[in-house]
């Protein structure tokens, strides 16, 4: 980007010339003025770049079947720090469990990620994406069928042996 | 020249006052959406190019903004100056730009239409007394305002239009002494014979430059408004279309004071290097210019050469517009004895001295036998300059940086001021 600091030294007012420095900062505009490189992003046309590990809207992953990952084991809601996500664990015949409800109200919740690092299976993601306006506060609380629609790549995980991200 | 019949001038004139307002207008608009895009250009941003293509509908979204915002009026303002600041500030620029002349005749089948509003014979006077009325506006805005910071805006609005009037005045004098009178009109035919005013009075456009600048409180002027120091200044409590009025003023005496340069110094709506467009009155008919024997050479009018001239009128006018934008976008605002220093101790004896410098220089070149043609022209343009650079050299040492510091050793010491 073209912001940079630079120190400038005063000259000595005796030494400094009016007409020459502002014969300067004209021509120091001027170049800026015709630079086509600016620093602002034109922003729905220029997607913002997300960081790898920049936090989200959630994302639940789903199998091949469209059945939900999640197996209603009830950590995201008791780690959940914003109590924010309502989990219903059912039961099917094969005694495999599945949430009957999952709901993630996104005005409570405060993307820590804690969701997606303690869920055993990968289910819950948090996720690359923050273009969630409603027009409604309801329309903030998604559930389950929501959450297994959303298609944004999720949030990579801190890695240890990384922990800069580089 | 074919005279047009009372009938004909009185709708030529309704359709041009209605051309030029509306023009004006526009012209007004876009120097705003101007301003904030180059403004933006120079910050290494967009700005607004959001409104229509490369935001060009910007002014029009701000217009309806404006109106449609509430209106708020202060408990303890002055109600009916209040009212009146707005009104009084807006009409004197709008009303100057009557005497420019804006394009070359245009031959109609009534006969030949002069484009300009009101071709005054007291052009450049007229100017000078209506001008700096715009102050009435800023002063009894920020008084009537009964705000500290308004009022204060207002005061140094009128200070500053005091001091700088007289070296605008005077850095006209040259111009009149060369042009013989004071009908812009005659100013632009003289200058299409001759040399554009702003070679043989470097000087005097400079200085009128300054002035100009200062005129039009706009910055390294803008001690009325003063952002940092004064809230707004003189607009502080206004709100809504009042705001919006203040602003059109602003901008309109920008326009103006831009065309006004372009018609003293820049020789008008003149083309350069072209005699198609010379239409100097001479023995009540209009001539291109005369031959080498002396004769004179009758003009061509046509709708053509009026629109090329309008177009020559404008990218002059708009050159100077741009480099008020520029400048404004660059200098930093002087600090308020810098900009009485300014004008009373530089601008004020420089156009004096220079006043008396042209003077005497056509004095001289009279007694020599020169009173027209290269020579005059080239000889003047040596002088102004000399003088020019003797101005700049004088400014160069420093001193309105140092403005009100003590002089000497401490003053060379102390961190200073510095654009």
């Amino acid at each position: 980007m073209a912001i940079s600091v630079k120190v400038i030294r005063r000259p000595e007012a005796a030494r400094s010339s009016y007409l020459r420095a502002a014969l300067k900062g004209m021509s120091l505009t001027f170049r800026h003025m015709v630079n086509p490189r600016k620093v602002t992003r034109s922003y729905p046309e220029e997607p913002t770049e997300l960081h790898p590990r920049w936090r989200g809207t959630h994302r639940m992953e789903v199998h091949a079947d469209g059945r939900p990952k999640c197996v209603a084991c009830g950590l995201c809601p008791t780690v959940c720090p914003a109590n924010c996500i309502r989990l219903v664990g059912g039961e099917d015949d094969q005694g495999n469990r599945y949430p009957i409800v999952y709901e993630i109200d996104e005005f409570r919740c405060i993307f820590c990620g804690m969701c997606q690092e303690v869920c055993p299976v990968e289910a819950i993601h948090v996720g690359q994406h923050f273009e969630n306006a409603e027009y409604t506060r309801e329309r903030f609380v998604y559930d389950l069928d929501r959450l297994m629609e959303q298609e944004h790549p999720v949030t990579a995980l801190w890695d240890p042996s990384d922990p800069a991200s580089e | 020249m074919n005279e047009l019949s009372p009938t004909v001038f009185l709708i030529a004139a309704a359709v041009k006052v209605l051309a030029v307002f509306t023009a004006l207008m526009v012209a007004i608009m876009y120097a705003t959406w101007a301003e904030r895009r180059l403004s933006a250009f120079i910050q290494d941003r967009l700005g607004p190019n959001r409104v229509g293509p490369f935001g060009l509908l910007q002014p029009i979204a701000d217009g309806l903004k404006n109106i449609i915002k509430e209106e708020t009026s202060p408990a303890t303002a002055s109600r009916f100056f209040f009212v009146l600041g707005p009104m009084l500030s807006i009409m004197p620029a709008l009303v100057t730009f009557a005497v420019i002349p804006f394009a070359a005749p245009l031959p109609t089948p009534w006969g030949t239409v002069d484009m300009i509003v009101a071709d005054l014979p007291v052009g450049v006077l007229y100017i000078l007394a209506i001008s700096s009325l715009g102050v009435y506006g800023i002063f009894l805005g920020g008084w009537s305002s009964n705000n500290k910071y308004a009022l204060l805006g207002g005061l140094r609005a009128s200070a500053q239009m005091v001091s700088y009037e007289v070296g605008l005045g005077l850095s006209l004098i040259p111009v009149m002494m060369l042009a013989g009178n004071v009908t812009l009109t005659r100013m632009v035919a003289d200058q299409q014979l001759g040399l554009w005013y702003i070679l043989p009075l470097s000087l005097g456009f400079l200085l009128f430059l300054i002035s100009a600048f200062a005129e039009t409180n706009r910055l390294p002027f803008d001690m009325p408004e003063a952002e940092s120091e004064l809230v707004t200044g003189y607009h502080t409590e206004y709100s809504s279309m009042k705001f919006s009025m203040f602003f059109i003023a602003e901008y309109a005496h920008v326009i103006t004071a831009s065309a006004l340069m372009a018609t003293l110094f820049l020789g008008g709506w003149d083309i350069p290097f072209w005699t198609g467009d010379n239409f100097i009155p001479y023995e009540g008919g209009l001539i291109s210019g005369f031959t080498a024997a002396g004769d004179p050479i009758p003009a061509q009018l046509s709708i053509w050469t009026t629109l090329l001239t309008l177009g020559a009128f404008m990218l002059k006018t708009t050159f100077f517009v741009v480099l008020y934008i520029w400048v404004r976008w660059t200098l930093p605002r002087f600090r308020y004895d810098q900009v009485m220093h300014l004008g009373w101790k530089v601008m004020l004896p420089t156009a004096l001295a220079y006043v008396m410098l042209v003077g005497a220089t056509i004095l001289v070149l009279d007694q020599l036998g020169v009173t027209g043609g290269p020579g005059f022209a080239l000889a003047l343009t040596a002088v102004s300059l000399v003088a020019t650079g003797m101005f700049a050299l004088y400014l160069d040492r420093g001193r309105i940086i140092t403005g009100a510091a003590p002089a000497g050793r401490a003053a060379r010491a102390a961190p200073a001021a510095h654009p």
